[in-house]
């Protein structure tokens, strides 16, 4: 495995959405190489024919009944919000018009 | 009278005697943290008006039962505790000891804290966590690290390090850790206090700001093993708000707790015992395993082979979780929000500002792990590996009813001694992640110190569902052993700041 490159760390930031100092770019290119060196040893298991492990609880498709219930009030769940504006969160456009 | 030094079980007995009120305990302990806590910093948010106004309700139903014993009494009628701050207490801010959550109010309450608030207990405030619970020292807070009561050079283990803290101290009766790789169990070894992480769903996680969601647990941190027992009790069973909490009822664990041992047959995994740890832990956890015998269990090695793959297994998966996890930290609905030119810039600006340093390198690798072309070279074998650990377990669990082994490689080590180093840092949880990726119930209970006064702890891990053998063992131990009566120095400290 090759050590992680500046460009790839700002693609992963990117893909993040972390915005990164130059100073971190440098910093995590070198601590992600070693932390995925050190992960290189997982290769040696052979793990041919074992199935991977998502949970461990022997529990599949829960459901909870879908009947109607009060939501929270509107007041209640804009209390966090940085913005908002007409009882709405309040965000910048995602896509501009001209 | 000292209340702050009682467990919660004699705090409850002096309650129910009448001979101090829950107003009395809670001022007790609140004094305590006024006194103390700026030299510790366990705590991040202390609640003393909502605290003293639980405590007089807590009175009252005292009174009621006083005048009526017919009364229905609540189980932890008036007794204070502390919550970790990746916990919601409804109203109550929640940082996760993150400047990205510096002013959230959640507007719910975690289920293990309602069920903790129905069965009549106070709440003191919110205690000091590495960030979003990423870390083993609790110095990834973005707020300040915790330090030792036993000595404040050291920190208190993490991440629920301002929760240990607070237990070990005496700044609550007992509080409420999370435990995603050992975060419950290593700071409570570090602290000199009892730590539980239950089987994986045993405990709601509603109301838990999700780390690794397929490993994070919520766990008593307390004084002694019943009060362990006691809490579990309270906070464990299903609940419809949680699809991966397990439909099993819940059994009575104090029943679990007798000081005998005939009958157990008790594990010694060889490759818990690494070239490398501290001499004196290996030492004091070898005299614990005596003691285990001489209080009739019956000793058996057995292997776990794919121990030394657990690390690198868990920094894979619980990163890449945790990526997952933090993409709603996106400035729009609730947290901090650095304003861009566009939308994608407040993206990026909120996330690089808001998070720590420990955060950004868990997103970064978690987000390399999952993304195209590295999906099945890394998430899927540490997956797959994950696998062989728990057969491991499987297996040896047919052979014996637990496995016991050192929870921390060291003792508490000095701030700053491995900040700089990841690696070094994440070796910290060497023997309490792979209970994570089994999904296995543990504990760790005092078993000594070294040279330096600081304590040790010994793990006790058990199958799922094994709540009732681990706390057996455990408290067959600690009645069997003095170290559960060794309080840190912090008296001295007390009157130094008084006394000035």
């Amino acid at each position: 495995m090759m050590p992680i490159s500046r460009e790839e760390v700002e693609h992963i930031a990117e893909l993040a959405k972390l915005a990164l100092t130059e100073e971190e770019k440098t910093l995590y290119a070198e601590q992600l190489s070693a932390i995925l060196e050190y992960f290189r040893q997982l290769q040696e298991v052979d793990t041919s024919g074992i199935p991977p492990t998502a949970t461990v609880l022997p529990i599949r498709n829960v459901f909870r009944p879908d009947e109607p219930g009060e939501p929270m009030p509107r007041e209640e769940l804009l209390r966090n919000a940085p913005a908002q504006a007409d009882g709405c969160f309040q965000v910048q456009p995602i896509l501009e018009f001209d | 009278m000292a209340p702050w030094r009682w467990t919660i079980h004699e705090t409850l007995e002096h309650l129910r005697r009448g001979e101090i009120s829950a107003v009395e305990v809670t001022r007790a302990y609140l004094d305590r943290i006024e006194a103390l806590d700026p030299l510790l910093h366990a705590y991040l948010t202390v609640t003393p008006e909502e605290a003293l106004a639980q405590a007089r309700e807590a009175d009252a139903r005292w009174a009621a039962w006083r005048r009526d014993p017919s009364t229905p009494l609540p189980l932890l009628n008036g007794i204070p505790l502390a919550i970790k701050d990746v916990i919601c207490v409804r109203g109550v801010r929640c940082t996760c000891g993150s400047r990205i959550l510096e002013n959230f109010i959640p507007p719910y309450e975690a289920t293990a804290v309602a069920r903790l608030r129905e069965a009549g207990a106070v709440f003191l405030g919110k205690t000091n966590t590495d960030e979003f619970a990423m870390g083993s020292s609790t110095e990834n807070s973005a707020f300040g690290p915790t330090r030792n009561p036993w000595n404040p050079e050291r920190v208190p283990g993490g991440s629920s390090g301002g929760s240990a803290a607070a237990v070990a101290a005496d700044l609550c009766a007992g509080a409420l850790g999370t435990d995603t790789g050992g975060s419950v169990r290593q700071p409570a070894a570090l602290c000199g206090v009892v730590g539980l992480k239950p089987t994986y769903g045993r405990v709601s996680r509603y109301g838990l700001v999700a780390y690794g969601s397929s490993l994070d647990q919520i766990g008593p941190i307390t004084k002694d093993v019943r009060d362990a027992a006691l809490l579990l009790q309270i906070i464990a069973g299903p609940d419809p708000r949680d699809a991966t909490s397990w439909p099993a009822p819940v059994p009575d664990y104090t029943q679990a707790l007798i000081p005998d041992l005939r009958g157990m047959r008790i594990g010694v995994p060889p490759e818990y015992f690494i070239p490398g740890m501290q001499p004196e832990v290996e030492r004091a956890v070898r005299e614990a395993i005596e003691v285990l015998a001489e209080l009739g269990a019956e000793v058996i090695e057995v292997s776990l082979p794919h121990t030394r793959y657990a690390l690198p297994t868990y920094y894979m998966i619980a990163p890449a979780e945790a990526s997952a996890n933090l993409a709603r930290y996106d400035g729009v609905k609730y947290g901090l929000r650095i304003q861009g030119e566009t939308i994608w810039d407040t993206y990026r600006l909120t996330r690089g500002i808001g998070f720590g340093p420990e955060v950004k390198r868990r997103i970064m690798l978690g987000t390399y792990a999952l993304s195209a072309g590295y999906y099945d070279a890394y998430y899927l074998k540490a997956q797959k590996v994950r696998t062989l650990i728990r057969q491991d377990f499987e297996r040896a669990f047919e052979r014996v009813d637990v496995i016991v082994c050192p929870t921390s490689p060291t003792t508490a080590f000095r701030l700053g001694e491995r900040t700089a180093d990841p690696l070094q840092m994440y070796l910290a949880d060497i023997f309490t992640i792979t209970a994570n990726l089994a999904g296995i119930c543990g504990i760790s209970v005092p078993c000594g110190f070294d040279g330096e006064g600081l304590p040790i702890g010994l793990q006790i891990l058990g199958p799922a569902l094994g709540e009732e053998k681990i706390l057996r063992v455990a408290y067959a131990y600690e009645q069997a052993t003095p170290w559960h009566h060794q309080r840190p120095p912090m008296d001295a400290a007390l009157q130094g700041r008084t006394g000035a």
